[in-house]
């Protein structure tokens, strides 16, 4: 019982990291730029959230509010791109790491600014209360999270296998040049896709909100995100939410199980051994280079 | 506007290129040397910290700037020098000695650990990298019976042949002892540079497969640069524990190696004069803060107002200046030399474009 106990809270925790994962593997497929600020726009959507619907912002009920997050971080994701990452447009990726670490200092530093540094929390229909099964007791939060999680992989994995944007974005992907010649808008597709990651991350940012406290260091979740990603593999939206749950599984595990100070590493070492032994993760995309 | 007529194949690799160039380099030395009369005991300290941020990034300048590896680990390895130089002088290894092993063993570590993680490459090295920051800081916690873990260690006072060095009673004598370290770094910086090591690092950088195609060996190349970087990189982190007097796991936390990179952006990717004008920018940044919250009267420090500010920074910087602080030198220089012939589209760059590191 309370193997399935710590099962189930690392699968609902492992959800939230594949969510930021998902964030990551979009920008991925569709830029070949890593967002190493997606953590923090998790951080920021959840903190939009908290000042729209708590009692002492603005207190718009739950419901009526969830579409306008959406939209703010949407827009938010789309003007980034616009204003700031078209600059390094076809450059390398470093140049995009660099700059996105740095607006992550920036979103957690606004934030920080705006809402304070103490930690809050958010007044989410999905907070409330527990079911019990036997002896189980299941958080309404850590299933609602499991659930909407499942939704949100199948939905974008169905985006980019079958829709027309979303193939655009793959092209767009592998041979900026290509994509241009065949008609694709790249950059309007990157802004698109940034303003989708931007509402992943808002929708990641709320079910985090509603499982606990949020404070402006939350977005440091983002590099068990990283883990997450590159175990499933980057590139591949499964693969994200694979490694997520792998990642949000074995924290629990190892924090139960392990002496103290070994179950922060855990994740970490895991990712590296990923790295060491399948470079690619697990779903790998990498085929061998032809010249 | 000078004209270099070359004559000689050496004067390609030549350390200055003429007299009026080693003019204003020896120049530049005679005032570091002389700077300890000009300036009072605390600035003299700052500068000691600049100079203590230079070398550390001269380290990873070594591998992000010339080699093209990113990597977000070096705090890692500038916790790794700081330890092992510590602890090789409280086992009574003169200071000398400890210090240079310190750079030594930082630097086999730093290579053995690219082996496995240059198979990798962009986007997953960095990630990696990232891996092995955060690690070390749970690392040195775990490592209480030699690290004391959170509690931190008191930097021992150094003895150079016989002098005791005290940050705090012969600032002075700090200061040349890291001046030297920093002109010997500096030299063979410049000195591997135009070595043919340097030259495949230049080559891995602007093109892996070209490289490969010209014969150099890129994992090799790759792996000697990681270690050579981090080699560097531990002499700046045991000046920095040194210097800071004492230290713990918090010290060399994964934000070091951001700052650390930032730094190097910001002071121009690829110069050595890069490396020494980000630290600059670093190390006054904090005080700079300070006084114009000061002035507006905030005299509490606002968290994360620092690395906030220096976000805004570096993005500015990528936006506007994506060759740094020298890249702006350079262009004012060539404007001034040229002129009235500089035109506005000198520096423009080549439109690129991404093609996928995946299914090629």
């Amino acid at each position: 019982m309370e193997v399935l106990q710590l099962l189930i809270s690392g699968l609902a925790n492992g959800c939230v990291y594949g969510l930021i994962a998902l964030g990551f593997v979009l920008i991925y497929k569709a830029t070949e730029a890593v967002n190493f600020a997606q953590g923090d726009f998790m951080m920021l959507g959840a903190f939009v959230t908290l000042g729209l619907v708590n009692p002492e912002y603005a207190g718009i009920p739950f419901w009526l509010a969830l579409p306008l997050v959406f939209i703010i971080m949407g827009l938010l994701g789309y003007l980034l791109d616009i204003v700031v990452l078209r600059a390094v447009f076809g450059q390398s990726q470093v140049a995009v790491i660099i700059v996105t670490i740095a607006l992550g200092f920036v979103i957690r530093f606004a934030v920080g600014e705006i809402w304070g540094h103490e930690p809050q929390s958010l007044r989410s229909p999905l907070a409330l209360g527990d079911v019990r099964i036997g002896d189980l007791v299941l958080g309404l939060a850590d299933i609602a999270v499991i659930i909407v999680t499942l939704i949100m992989t199948l939905l974008l994995w169905q985006f980019f296998q079958h829709t027309k944007m979303g193939l655009a974005m793959q092209a767009a992907s592998q041979n900026q040049m290509a994509a241009y010649y065949m008609g694709i808008p790249v950059k309007r597709i990157q802004g698109m896709v940034w303003a989708l990651a931007g509402i992943v991350a808002a929708v990641a940012g709320i079910l985090y909100a509603s499982k606990g406290a949020l404070d402006p260091t939350a977005g440091f979740i983002g590099i068990k995100a990283f883990a997450a990603a590159v175990i499933g593999g980057f590139g591949s939206l499964p693969g994200a939410l694979l490694g997520g749950l792998i990642v949000g599984v074995i924290e629990p595990f190892a924090a139960r199980y392990l002496p103290p100070g070994w179950s922060q590493i855990a994740p970490y070492a895991l990712l590296i051994a990923v790295l060491l032994f399948r470079p690619h993760g697990l779903f790998a995309q990498v085929r061998a280079k032809k010249v | 506007m000078k004209f270099h007529f070359k004559t000689d194949y050496d004067q390609d690799i030549r350390l200055f290129p003429d007299w009026w160039n080693f003019t204003l380099y020896a120049a530049l030395l005679v005032l570091a040397l002389a700077l300890p009369l000009l300036i009072d005991p605390f600035f003299l300290g700052e500068a000691t910290n600049v100079l203590i941020w230079a070398i550390a990034g001269l380290g990873l300048m070594l591998l992000t700037g010339q080699t093209g590896q990113v990597s977000l680990g070096h705090s890692a390895f500038m916790a790794l020098g700081c330890y092992s130089c510590v602890l090789m002088m409280e086992a009574n290894v003169p200071f000398v000695l400890a210090f240079l092993l310190a750079g030594v063993i930082t630097g086999v570590v730093g290579a053995l650990i690219a082996i496995p993680a240059l198979k990798l490459h962009g986007v997953y090295l960095a990630i990696a990298t990232l891996a092995l920051a955060i690690l070390a800081d749970d690392i040195i916690v775990l490592l209480k019976e030699w690290t004391d873990g959170v509690n931190g260690k008191m930097s021992p006072p150094i003895d150079l042949f016989g002098y005791e060095i005290n940050r705090w009673n012969n600032p002075v004598e700090w200061y040349y002892l890291v001046l030297v370290v920093v002109l010997m770094v500096t030299l063979f910086y410049r000195n591997l540079l135009r070595a043919p090591l340097g030259r495949a690092f230049a080559a891995v950088r602007d093109s892996e497969i070209s490289a490969q195609a010209m014969g150099v060996n890129v994992a090799q190349t790759k792996t000697i640069a990681f270690g050579i970087s981090c080699a560097i990189t531990g002499l700046g982190g045991a000046l920095m524990g040194l210097f800071a007097g004492a230290f713990n796991n918090e010290t060399f936390n994964f934000l070091l190696s951001i700052q650390l990179l930032m730094m190097i952006v910001v002071g121009g990717l690829g110069f050595i004069h890069g490396a020494f004008l980000g630290a600059v920018v670093i190390a006054f940044l904090p005080q700079v803060l300070s006084m114009t919250t000061d002035l507006f009267g905030r005299g509490v420090a606002i968290p994360g107002l620092e690395s906030g500010v220096f976000g805004v920074i570096l993005i500015l910087f990528i936006l506007f200046e994506p060759m740094g602080l020298y890249g702006r030198w350079l262009k004012i220089r060539v404007f001034l030399e040229l002129f009235p012939f500089a035109r506005k589209d000198m520096f423009k760059r080549q439109k690129s474009y991404l093609k996928t590191e995946r299914l090629r």
